[in-house]
C-alpha cells in the first residue's frame, strides 16, 4: 500500500475533504466536538479505520503539543496516508477560516459598538464555563477509582499552583504529570 | 476601506502595551506556544501572549477567546486566525496560522508512526492519562486568571458567576449538547450585558 494513499481512489478522498469541510462549519465549540459523527463517518460507514485505531488517533492527538485539531491529520492519516492529511486538514480549516476572517474584520470595524461590547462582555462567563467543563471532562479517566482521584487532584493542585505563582514554562507540569502516569500512580 | 493597522491603532485598547514587529514574529510566537501547548494551547496561549509578550490584555485575550469559541471550527486556530489579522490582514491570519500548524503537526505524525510501535505497553498509557491530568490543571488555572476579569463585566459579578455555573453544568456535568447550551445561554449573556450596557449611558469600558 502506498504511503501517499494508503489504497484510497481520488472518489473517496474527495468524499473526505467534503465530509470534513461539513464538520468543520458545525463545529461551534472546537473540533473536538465533531469526534463522535467523524467516527460515524470514517469507521462506520466507511470502514477506513477501526475503532481502535480511531480511539488512538484522539488520544495521541490530545498528548502531542499543539492544537487538539491535528487529531483530524492523524486520522487522515490512517484513512488516506499523506493525500488523507491534506483532504482532512485542509477540509477541516479552510471554511471555519473562512468565517474567522470575516468575523474578524467586521468586530474589528464595529468594535466600540453596543453590540459587539455586548457580545464580548455576555459571552466571557460561557467561555469561562466551558473551560472548567474541559477540565472535568479530562479528568474522567480518573475519576473512577479512589487513588487515582487523590493521586489526580494533587497533580491539578500542583499544576495550577505552577501557573499561578510561577513564570516557568507548563512543560515542566506536564513532565510530571507524564513520570506520575508512567509509574502507575493514576489506575 | 481595508486599512485595519490603522484602525486598530486608532482605538488601541489600554493594555495593550506591545504589538507584534513582524508577520514573522507572529508565527515565531504562535509557533513557541503551539510546542507547548500539550492537551491544549489555550493555557500557554494565554501566558505567552498576556503575560509575556504583553500582546493582549486579559480581556481582550478572554474576548478574542469567546469569539474564536462561538465562531465554527478549533477556538485556538480561529483565535490565531483573528489575531493575525488584525495585524497585518491576511498575511498575519496565514501566518499566525502556520506557526501554530507546521511544527506540531511534523510531531503528531512523527508520534502517529511510532505510536503504532509502543502503544499497547502500560508505561505509555499511564503517562498519557498523566498528561491528561496535568492538562486539566492547566487549564483550570487558565479560568483562574481569566476569572478575575469577571468583577468588572458590565454582567455585574453574581449573574457573570451563575453563566459559569450554568454553563459548566449543562456541559460538563449533564453533558448536554454544546451547540443547544451555547444557542441558549450565548444570547442569554448578550441580551443581559445589552441591557446592562443600555442603562449605563456611554461607560466607556473595553
Amino acid at each position: 500500500m502506498s504511503p501517499w494513499t494508503h489504497g484510497l481512489s481520488a472518489t473517496e478522498l474527495w468524499a473526505l475533504f467534503g465530509h470534513f469541510t461539513m464538520l468543520s462549519l458545525l463545529a461551534v465549540g472546537g473540533a473536538i466536538t465533531t469526534v463522535s459523527d467523524m467516527q460515524r463517518f470514517v469507521v462506520g460507514e466507511r470502514g477506513w479505520l477501526t475503532d481502535a485505531q480511531f480511539t488512538g488517533s484522539v488520544a495521541l492527538a490530545q498528548a502531542a503539543p499543539g492544537p487538539n485539531v491535528l487529531f483530524v491529520a492523524v486520522v487522515g492519516w490512517n484513512a488516506g496516508g499523506v493525500w488523507g492529511v491534506v483532504a482532512a486538514l485542509a477540509g477541516s480549516l479552510a471554511p471555519s477560516c473562512a468565517v474567522a476572517l470575516a468575523a474578524g474584520r467586521s468586530r474589528e470595524r464595529h468594535r466600540d459598538s453596543r453590540f459587539v461590547r455586548a457580545f464580548t462582555a455576555g459571552l466571557a462567563p460561557l467561555t469561562l464555563g466551558l473551560l472548567v467543563a474541559t477540565a472535568w471532562v479530562l479528568l474522567e479517566p480518573v475519576r473512577d477509582e479512589r487513588r487515582s482521584m487523590l493521586v489526580a487532584a494533587c497533580l491539578v493542585a500542583g499544576s495550577v499552583a505552577w501557573m499561578l505563582r510561577t513564570r516557568r514554562s507548563p512543560l515542566w507540569a506536564v513532565a510530571t504529570g507524564a513520570l506520575v502516569g508512567a509509574a502507575g500512580w493514576l489506575g | 476601506m481595508n486599512d485595519p493597522s490603522g484602525a486598530a491603532q486608532a482605538s488601541a485598547p489600554p493594555g495593550a502595551q506591545r504589538k507584534p514587529a513582524s508577520p514573522w514574529q507572529l508565527a515565531w510566537v504562535f509557533n513557541r506556544l503551539a510546542l507547548q501547548g500539550f492537551g491544549g494551547v489555550l493555557p500557554v496561549a494565554q501566558r505567552e501572549l498576556v503575560e509575556r509578550e504583553q500582546w493582549l490584555s486579559r480581556d481582550e485575550f478572554l474576548a478574542l477567546v469567546s469569539l474564536g469559541q462561538v465562531l465554527p471550527g478549533p477556538n485556538i486556530v480561529n483565535m490565531a486566525f483573528i489575531f493575525g489579522q488584525q495585524h497585518f490582514g491576511v498575511r498575519g491570519a496565514l501566518a499566525a496560522l502556520a506557526g501554530l500548524m507546521v511544527a506540531p503537526l511534523m510531531v503528531v505524525m512523527a508520534l502517529a508512526v511510532l505510536f503504532r510501535e509502543f502503544g499497547t505497553q502500560p508505561q505509555v498509557a499511564g503517562a498519557l492519562r498523566g498528561m491528561g491530568v496535568v492538562a486539566a490543571g492547566l487549564i483550570v488555572s487558565t479560568a483562574c486568571k481569566l476569572g478575575g476579569t469577571l468583577r468588572h463585566n458590565v454582567l455585574g459579578l453574581p449573574t457573570a458567576a451563575a453563566l459559569v455555573g450554568a454553563t459548566f453544568a449543562c456541559v460538563g456535568l449533564l453533558r448536554w449538547p454544546l451547540v443547544g447550551v451555547v444557542s441558549v445561554l450565548g444570547p442569554l449573556g448578550l441580551a443581559l450585558a445589552w441591557r446592562q450596557l443600555g442603562e449605563r449611558v456611554q461607560a466607556p469600558r473595553s
